[in-house]
């Protein structure tokens, strides 16, 4: 009988083949565990607020290391150094690989030159969640925004990112955007970089 | 309405909508370190995945239900060879083999060669007692439990303690008959 081939086994994690990023799981599978997520942090705090920073902590995490594989994998070790390189980065690229398209919009904000908007019609994580009327402005949306923070930070680009509800006319559903508001130090470089 | 015939996993999987299985590993990666600074002890985080499998299980045994219209099976090795064909390959694009079985029926090894949840994860030398996995114990227990089985999940093997398969024993303890008010 020929012998199935097994998969050689590494002894390093580090000397594995990366894989291509093709492979796909169900949507309902990560609604389910991401829902887990939400449940037993709420076990876990007091207040929405709380709640959302601890999102976001879980979002900076997975953040880190997408810009660590797709700087790899689809940039070929080139990083970014210019703001709206960045931008554009974390705009297409990022949520071409996470969500399977590209952000609706990338804006700047109008009052304050440090801010910049991403949104989108419906969050992938948002899909299946509905938020209880006691929970006010609360936005699962938070685990994205601390990808997006994630990203940012370990790319060289501080920022302060939050998640919120921008209800549209005609829609039932509001529209989120992930507001971010960069660090002084940013827009020095920027301004000196010309 | 005429009975519809039961899909293959493959069918249903291209059915569904898929998400990238990267998204997925990572976000699990941040709950189980989320598990691990906030309850410091590696026992106490392998329940809690258990229970959260718990809790995932019994509501995806109504999705699975739902999409994959198998009828009921008739005995528990229809079931194992049910959940690691049809119902691995639904959720996570991967199919699983059913081996060992024991003589009386009652208990079986579910072989993963392929698990999405374990990309890119090496367990560090102060975890080692950790059961990376542990969530999918908690589903398949769910899972079952909803469809009157009780049964007791427990890893044999696992890749990321230097094995080559994941192999998980489902064990059946009893067939709970519903119960009508």
């Amino acid at each position: 009988m020929i012998g199935v081939g097994k998969i050689k086994q590494y002894s390093n994690v580090l000397d594995r083949p990366i894989s291509k990023g093709k492979q796909e799981v169900s949507l309902s599978a990560f609604a389910f565990l991401f829902s887990e997520l939400v449940q037993y942090n709420q076990t876990q705090v007091d207040n929405i607020g709380e709640l959302e920073r601890r999102l976001e902590d879980a979002g900076y995490a997975v953040g880190a290391r997408v810009l660590e594989l797709l700087c790899h994998r689809e940039k070929g070790n080139r990083r970014e150094t210019r703001l709206l390189g960045i931008l554009s980065f974390i705009h297409s690229t990022v949520w071409k690989v996470l969500f399977g398209k590209v952000a609706d919009s990338l804006e700047k904000g109008t009052e304050h030159e440090d801010e910049y908007m991403i949104s989108e019609k419906e969050l992938l994580v948002n899909r299946f969640i509905s938020i209880p009327k006691d929970m006010g402005a609360f936005n699962c949306g938070a685990f994205v925004a601390g990808i997006v923070r994630g990203v940012l930070y370990n790319a060289g680009f501080p920022a302060v990112v939050t998640a919120h509800f921008v209800p549209v006319d005609g829609q039932q559903r509001p529209r989120t955007t992930i507001l971010i508001k960069f660090a002084e130090e940013v827009l020095q470089r920027e301004a000196r970089l010309g | 309405m005429a009975p519809v015939a039961p899909k293959s996993g493959d069918a249903i999987f291209a059915s569904v909508d898929r998400v990238n299985a990267e998204l997925f590993t990572l976000t699990y990666g941040a709950i189980v370190r989320q598990l691990l600074t906030d309850l410091e002890e590696v026992d106490e985080v392998n329940k809690q995945l258990d229970q959260m499998g718990y809790n995932i299980g019994i509501r995806l045994v109504d999705e699975f239900l739902a999409k994959s219209n198998v009828s009921r099976c008739v005995d528990f090795r229809e079931t194992a060879e049910v959940i690691a064909k049809v119902g691995f390959k639904m959720f996570l694009g991967v199919t699983a083999s059913v081996t060992n079985w024991d003589s009386e029926g009652t208990t079986c090894s579910i072989i993963l060669e392929d698990n999405p949840l374990v990309d890119f994860v090496e367990l560090p030398d102060n975890c080692q007692g950790l059961y990376y996995c542990n969530i999918l114990s908690g589903i398949i227990r769910g899972a079952l439990e909803m469809v009157s089985m009780k049964t007791e999940v427990t890893w044999l093997r696992d890749m990321l303690r230097g094995d080559d398969v994941f192999e998980m024993q489902v064990k059946l303890l009893k067939a709970v008959p519903e119960e009508y008010p």
